[in-house]
């Protein structure tokens, strides 16, 4: 499927798709959107990458194997889990910063743990989808 | 800060006693392959010497009569907790599992230099000596279950431990399988028991003790701390497994299968004997499983050659006695049955790690080809024939104590005294020959000259066995020692009143010495008459056909066709066969919950009306199903496919649910994605299946969804209980600062489920990882 314009619009689709995923990230906690979706949506970016480019060039261009990014989410959403039992409250208790950060805005455990989501998200789709591409 | 609190109670506590086993396991993974080094080795022994003088040092309190009491809450809406107690009993148990401990781990420093799997061995051994602990220490009946199956478990383990044996295998399988079904009995009376009496708590029990005999389920009560206590102390008929786990090294035969982990059923009987005993059923059926056990094992020794053989029927015989005497129940019983514990673990240990040495060092336990060692292994002789002579009861040793005092609870009992005296004289005879054909015959008579080359081995094998046995002689010169600091404080914990009793080596002349003497004088004569041959071996293996055991191994084995035949029948490995099996069920279950009570009325006047898009919509999708089903490609097919998933996307959106939509819509794409990856190297449709199969599936494919939408039709006929919806929806923004309720529900009101949903989307890809990996690289060999 190395067609001329589907390689040329991939090379512009892939960042703008990531932007987009993040910007859906962000804003899960008002509008629809959030770390799944978002992650579905990076993942889907980097598929389609792979698609046009060859899953060879895509592997160089993600530097690590998506799988590392299952433990690291893992681990972010974890810890944004059990923070609050370090000062005293309920597990998954949301944390908030009490002033607002410019862009971001609120800025709470919640965006962390779905940060987390969002990268288990992508780790996992991406290898499910690079090993059986790779042993097909 | 909970943290500190909570490790500062920990470090108070007995739990440590019981978690130090289990971080020296868990240690020894990391740091296993330092203790290969012999002296690395020795110094685990630090951990139960350690752990036996923690526990010495609370004699003194406990023989005045207190009682230590700690409660860690653990799982307190369910009543579960860390509870301990330390009393005589358990303190009497500790000693002895810890003592024990220490001469095994000593000994097997020594017997197993250099295996390669030594540190797993110490790292099975601690675990079991942790979970031993645990047990004997728990007031908790649902802790000590727990306890309780990790002593089967680590067990299982151990008799397992040379796991390229099949036969070591086997026998680790049928301990666990035996001693397991123990194990949910034990749940099932802790279970009824705690709601019987409204707590878990032994002590509480006690308390209770009137309204628990009065109860109508007392009787199946009993029944279940029965099973669990004949499964783990190896009762007639569940005997079987304890000779079968001999397979295991001698240190673990010493330690689990004769001195601590089979008495565990001993403890828990007499733990609830102030609970439970002191009834007729309770009584009667304890004696009566004691004696035929004692008498069924103490005939099977005399038909076995292998050393360790004997000594497997030999302990069953005195757990059999164990059982017997706690059912006599008097005040005298459970006194002797307390000495017998303390003298069985002693001697029969003892002799255990003789056998072990002999079987080191000859490379045979075959009693028949054994004799003159003394020559050899002078330090052996010696301990095993203190040990035989315990083992026989013959004064001045602890043995003879414990045997009289045996004597004294039959003839005290008011009603067929002299019937349960013969049978504790012929038990007391077998057990005597026993211990004279392993303590003593392998090392009188003349040195077969295959022998002459044996060494004696590291003073680590042979002086623990010679230390217990030591132990044993100034006990029995001395049974004040043994009373004041660990029968007397046990007995207190389980009679009421138990003053005005006092362990003697001297009684006088009386009826009780005749009979020792009528014991020692046949135990000789039956010694010097009766050798051991392979004759009587095969004799008694012709009749293994009618065994508890063949009995049990033929209903396994038809439990394991059966079950064979049902795998085979429902997974027979095609994935078309899987769902359809799958949905059918489902078709069967949900037809029948919807018809049994069926009153479907609709009331079509509340639907919203049909809009063009809809319409448009649903023409779509029936398009795509029907060209799903008749099209001959497959990616056509998976395609098609994706188009009902859109059109469902589109569906969701009109009806106002984004969320669902964008998450449809992405999990679709991923979804073709995938089926065109493996199906894209795949032939085209070489043949069609079969017309039959296909309208089978089809007629299944239609109930199921014709059925899904008669649910989610009375799903509209519900009353709907939105007071979730309004909570959720009022509290998003209050407690969780979000406007987008879905999002808020998935990072917040129900993070926890998010947490686990995404740890199991981890283990799928690296399932799929994995397996496709795997064969990638068997496939690269090629």
């Amino acid at each position: 499927m190395k067609t001329i314009i589907l390689r040329t619009a991939s090379d512009f689709l892939l960042p703008v798709l990531l932007l987009f995923s993040l910007f859906i990230l962000l804003r899960g906690h008002y509008l629809p959107g959030g770390g799944f979706i978002g992650g579905l949506v990076a993942a889907i970016a980097f598929v389609l990458d792979a698609f046009a480019n060859g899953l060879k060039n895509t592997k160089t261009l993600l530097k690590i194997h998506p799988g590392f990014l299952m433990p690291v989410g893992l681990s972010l959403a974890f810890v944004s889990a059990v923070t609050p039992l370090f000062f005293d409250l309920p597990l998954m208790t949301g944390l908030w910063a009490s002033e607002p950060i410019p862009v971001i805005g609120n800025l709470g455990s919640a965006l962390f743990f779905d940060t987390g989501v969002y990268l288990v998200v992508i780790g996992a789709s991406l290898t499910i989808i690079f090993t059986i591409s790779e042993a097909a | 800060m909970i943290i500190p609190i909570f490790v500062t109670t920990i470090f108070k506590s007995m739990l440590l006693s019981i978690l130090a086993g289990l971080f020296v396991a868990v240690g020894l993974i990391f740091i296993g392959k330092f203790i290969k080094n012999k002296w690395a080795a020795v110094s685990l022994t630090a951990l139960p010497l350690g752990l036996f003088i923690y526990f010495l040092n609370y004699i003194p309190q406990i023989a005045s009569g207190e009682i230590i009491y700690q409660k860690i809450s653990w799982i307190p809406s369910f009543g579960v907790d860390l509870s301990f107690q330390l009393d005589g009993l358990s303190l009497l148990f500790s000693l002895m599992i810890t003592g024990v401990g220490t001469l095994v781990f000593a000994y097997t420093s020594a017997y197993l230099k250099g295996h390669e799997y030594l540190d797993r061995f110490y790292a099975y051994l601690s675990m079991f000596m942790a979970a031993m602990l645990g047990l004997v220490l728990s007031d908790n009946l649902i802790s000590l279950f727990v306890f309780w199956e990790l002593t089967s478990i680590s067990s299982f383990y151990l008799i397992g431990f040379n796991n390229t044996s099949e036969a070591s295998r086997k026998s680790a399988l049928t301990a666990l399988g035996i001693t397991g079904i123990g194990g949910l009995f034990l749940l099932a009376g802790a279970l009824l028991l705690g709601s019987i009496t409204d707590s878990y708590s032994i002590a509480e029990m006690l308390q209770n003790k009137d309204f628990l005999l009065q109860h109508e389920f007392y009787i199946l009560a009993v029944i279940f701390i029965f099973g669990a206590a004949f499964t783990k102390s190896a009762q007639f008929p569940f005997h079987f497994w304890l000779p079968g786990a001999m397979k295991a090294p001698t240190p673990v035969s010493t330690y689990l299968h004769s001195a601590t982990m089979v008495k565990a059923g001993i403890y828990l009987l007499l733990r609830f004997s102030p609970i439970l005993g002191s009834t007729e059923f309770w009584n009667t059926t304890l004696i009566l499983v004691g004696a035929v056990t004692m008498l069924y094992s103490a005939f099977h020794l005399l038909f076995r050659t292998d050393l360790k053989g004997i000594l497997a029927y030999s302990t069953i015989a005195a757990l059999g006695i164990l059982v017997f005497l706690i059912g006599l129940g008097t005040q005298e019983a459970i006194i002797a049955a307390l000495v017998f514990i303390v003298v069985h673990a002693l001697y029969k240990a003892s002799l255990f790690l003789i056998t072990g040495i002999i079987d080191h060092e000859t490379g045979t336990r075959d009693i028949t080809k054994l004799a003159g060692l003394r020559k050899v292994l002078m330090p052996v002789a010696i301990a095993g024939f203190i040990a035989a002579l315990i083992s026989g009861g013959v004064p001045p040793s602890i043995g003879f104590v414990g045997k009289d005092l045996i004597y004294e609870a039959t003839l005290g009992m008011p009603t067929n005294a002299i019937l349960l005296t013969v049978i504790a004289i012929v038990t007391n005879i077998l057990l005597f020959y026993a211990g004279f054909v392993a303590g003593v015959k392998p090392f009188t008579g003349k040195l077969p000259e295959t022998y002459e080359k044996v060494h004696l081995p590291s003073w680590l094998m042979w002086f623990p066995p010679l230390l217990m046995v030591s132990a044993g002689m100034v006990f029995g010169i001395f049974p004040q020692l043994l009373e004041s600091a660990f029968v007397g404080p046990a007995t207190s914990s389980l009679v009421n009143d138990s003053e005005g009793f006092h362990l003697k080596l001297w009684h006088g002349f009386n009826t009780i010495l005749g009979l020792s003497a009528i014991t020692l004088v046949v135990g000789l004569l039956l010694y010097f008459i009766l050798k051991p041959t392979h004759r009587l071996e095969n004799f008694i293996n012709k009749l293994e056909v009618i065994s508890p055991k063949s009995i049990l191994f033929f209903l396994t084995n038809g439990f394991e066709d059966f079950s064979k035949g049902w795998t085979n029948f429902f997974q027979n490995g095609y994935l078309r066969h899987y769902i359809a099996t799958i949905v059918g069920f489902l078709v069967v279950a949900l037809a029948f919950i919807i018809f049994s009570n069926f009153d479907l009325s609709l009331d079509v006047s509340s639907f919203s009306e049909l809009t063009t898009y809809e319409i448009a919509i649903a023409i779509m999708m029936i398009g795509a199903v029907i060209f799903t089903v008749f099209t001959n490609s497959r990616l056509a097919a998976v395609a098609s496919m994706g188009v009902v998933g859109f059109a469902f996307c589109l569906l969701f959106l009109f009806y106002s649910a984004p969320d669902l939509a964008m998450t449809q819509f992405s999990v679709d794409t991923l979804t073709v994605i995938l089926f065109v990856l493996v199906l894209y190297r795949l032939p085209k449709y070489l043949h069609l299946s079969k017309n039959v199969l296909r309208l089978e599936h089809g007629i299944l494919s239609l109930a199921f969804g014709s059925l899904i939408t008669i649910l989610v039709l009375k799903v509209l006929q519900e009353d709907q209980n939105s007071e979730i919806t309004n909570f959720y929806a009022e509290n998003s923004y209050l407690l969780a600062k979000g406007k987008n309720v879905v999002n808020v529900i998935l990072v917040d009101f129900r993070g926890v489920d998010t947490l686990v949903e995404i740890s199991v989307l981890i283990v799928a890809a690296l399932g799929v990882f994995s397996l496709l990996k795997l064969r990638l690289k068997t496939r690269d060999k090629k």
